[in-house]
């Protein structure tokens, strides 16, 4: 393995984050038909540092590698992907079922190393499912060191230094490659595909698999047993001025 | 003749018995326990059996003595070693995984804290099973309920694993009491440390005198109405401190420089549900309600009459912040 970075992103297909989810009917899940997807946001922040790294020392990098696993229409966010930067896609094509994290990880697990990946970056969640999962699962398969909520990364070597965002304010962690790094919000600000750029992505490899292709059973352990809307809160009352604020906070004891 | 065979069925009951034990991991400061620590023994407690707890780092005898407070646990491990110090999950997750292993335990419980979102999965994925995130309520021994899609839609989901890993998130249990004065057994758990490629470097905590965000009753949030810190520190702080508040943030404010990111309330920052949130200058984004909406009284204050957060609010005012909220302060204080 040479000792440049070798950056494989996971990258996943979610309802957009600006849209109001619709539970079905049969509560049995969350309506998509006619609803618009988007890359999940902190896969975005995931490519987008994956690209700066290299940007800032081209001779870091050997390659960026994206991969999805989901539906068909999968492969929209890993053109999207490549267009801002990514070298070569894997679409692990698993139709319309939802797969667990823990199988995910399993997958990933063997992308990686077909990819000979020593650097992976993920989000810190998924909006849709919000686990929080992948990355310290694929971590603990692949038994490399874990950096998550990254705020800051800056490699030197064949060391990372993370600024993790935590509960207290931050945390700095040092780890030697390969390891997992998972990205918050403020890592930095993902960057637009230009039309030229998605030209330029159709011309890049896209590697399409089936969940066959992999060795890993993707059996849930989690049984979904009903989805449910939140419970309704019941609608509150305007005041018009301070001290009638003042007063109902009073009433209600809430001060 | 039929003895031995009676025996051994009766031996087999009592082994399943004494040996079915939920491991709860338990986060602590110095000798004090953490709050979101205290809500997630809670929810071990309603998994229905015997709850062991644990402590990891290289002093924690007293935050063990300190459970003495905490009533109906089985006993308390600790695992003292510096190597747990700052709660790496590298070294953390083996001395689980091996704990969970070989103790026989049905469930393992971490608050839905940074550190406990770090380590569960990993674990988790060590032991092969897929863990249950950020329970908001336990239904029985294997059914939990949890928010998906930023709190627009709770799933409730059985686990098929022959051991159960959860977080609980802090602010859908109550906190344990610690009032009891119990005497647990301390046992000491023999920690055997693979070195890992990585090392715990510094830390940066935000210094504050107010109520920790979390666990805090009263919360006062401020948004991108405010307009620039200055505004946030003149008019969120004193309203705070006037009722003993603590301080919280939407995105906007934080990504705007306002203040600190670890004081975000949402979907990706802290989940919050305190007696009372006050929302100043903030519209009330999907991804902000998603934090605070199981606060028990909301209060809204902003300029624009058809901000989503009034859809939240118990009571809201339609005003100019920089007006009203000096003077809610004042009248506080009167």
């Amino acid at each position: 393995m040479s000792s440049k970075l070798n950056i494989l992103v996971p990258v996943k297909r979610v309802i957009d984050f600006a849209i109001k989810p619709r539970i079905n009917k049969a509560g049995t899940g969350i309506e998509k038909a006619g609803v618009k997807f988007s890359i999940n946001p902190f896969c975005d922040i995931a490519v987008e540092e994956a690209v700066r790294i290299r940007e800032a020392d081209k001779s870091l990098v050997d390659k960026i590698h994206a991969v999805s696993i989901g539906p068909t229409k999968s492969q929209d966010i890993l053109r999207q992907c490549m267009a801002k930067g990514a070298d070569s896609s894997t679409l692990v094509d698993v139709g319309e079922e939802e797969i667990e994290p823990l199988s995910v990880a399993k997958i990933l697990k063997q992308v990686a190393e077909k990819n000979n990946s020593n650097l992976i970056i993920l989000g810190k969640q998924a909006i849709d499912d919000d686990s929080n999962n992948t990355g310290q699962m694929l971590a603990g398969l692949l038994n490399w060191p874990q950096a998550t909520n990254a705020a800051k990364v800056e490699v030197s070597g064949d060391e990372v230094l993370v600024t993790r965002e935590i509960d207290g304010g931050e945390e700095t962690v040092k780890a030697k490659l390969p390891m997992i790094i998972t990205t918050d919000l403020r890592l930095n600000e993902p960057r637009y595909t230009t039309l030229p750029n998605m030209m330029k992505a159709k011309k890049k490899p896209l590697e399409k698999l089936k969940l066959k292709d992999f060795d890993v059973d993707v059996t849930k352990r989690l049984e979904v047993l009903k989805v449910e809307e939140p419970p309704v809160r019941e609608a509150g009352i305007k005041v018009s001025n301070v001290d009638e604020l003042v007063s109902k906070l009073k009433d209600l004891k809430a001060i | 003749m039929f003895r031995p065979i009676t025996r051994s069925i009766v031996t087999g009951a009592l082994r399943a018995q004494r040996l079915a034990s939920t491991l709860a991991f338990v986060e602590a400061q110095g000798s004090q326990i953490t709050s979101a620590s205290l809500s997630s023994l809670n929810a071990a407690k309603q998994l229905g059996n015997p709850v062991v707890a644990i402590l990891a780092g290289s002093n924690v005898k007293a935050a063990a003595a300190e459970l003495n407070k905490v009533s109906g646990l089985e006993k308390v491990l600790v695992a003292e070693h510096a190597k747990l110090d700052h709660s790496l999950p590298e070294y953390l997750s083996p001395l689980f995984t091996k704990l969970i292993k070989e103790g026989d335990y049905s469930h393992f419980v971490t608050p839905a804290t940074a550190v406990g979102k770090n380590v569960l999965p990993r674990v988790g994925a060590l032991l092969d099973v897929q863990p249950v995130s950020d329970i908001i309520k336990v239904e029985d021994a294997q059914t939990f309920k949890r928010p998906i899609y930023a709190g627009n839609a709770i799933v409730t989901v059985k686990s098929t694993d022959p051991k159960i890993l959860v977080s609980a998130r802090s602010s859908a249990f109550e906190p344990v009491e610690l009032t009891a004065s119990e005497s647990y057994a301390v046992e000491e758990v023999a920690v055997s440390v693979e070195d890992s490629p990585v090392e715990w470097v510094s830390e940066n905590l935000v210094k504050s005198e107010r109520p920790e965000l979390s666990s805090a009753k009263k919360v006062v949030a401020g948004g991108r109405g405010l307009k620039n810190k200055e505004n946030f520190d003149q008019l969120i702080f004193p309203l705070a401190d006037s009722i003993g508040a603590g301080v919280g943030a939407t995105r906007a404010a934080v990504d705007a420089g306002f203040v600190d990111n670890s004081l975000q309330v949402g979907q990706t920052g802290k989940v919050v549900a305190p007696d009372l949130y006050i929302a100043v200058g903030v519209s009330g984004a999907i991804q902000h309600l998603a934090g605070m909406k199981d606060s028990k009284t909301i209060v809204a204050i902003n300029k624009d009459e058809e901000a989503a957060i009034f859809n939240v609010a118990d009571v809201g005012l339609v005003g100019d912040l920089f007006e009203v909220v000096p003077e809610l302060t004042e009248k506080i204080k009167a």
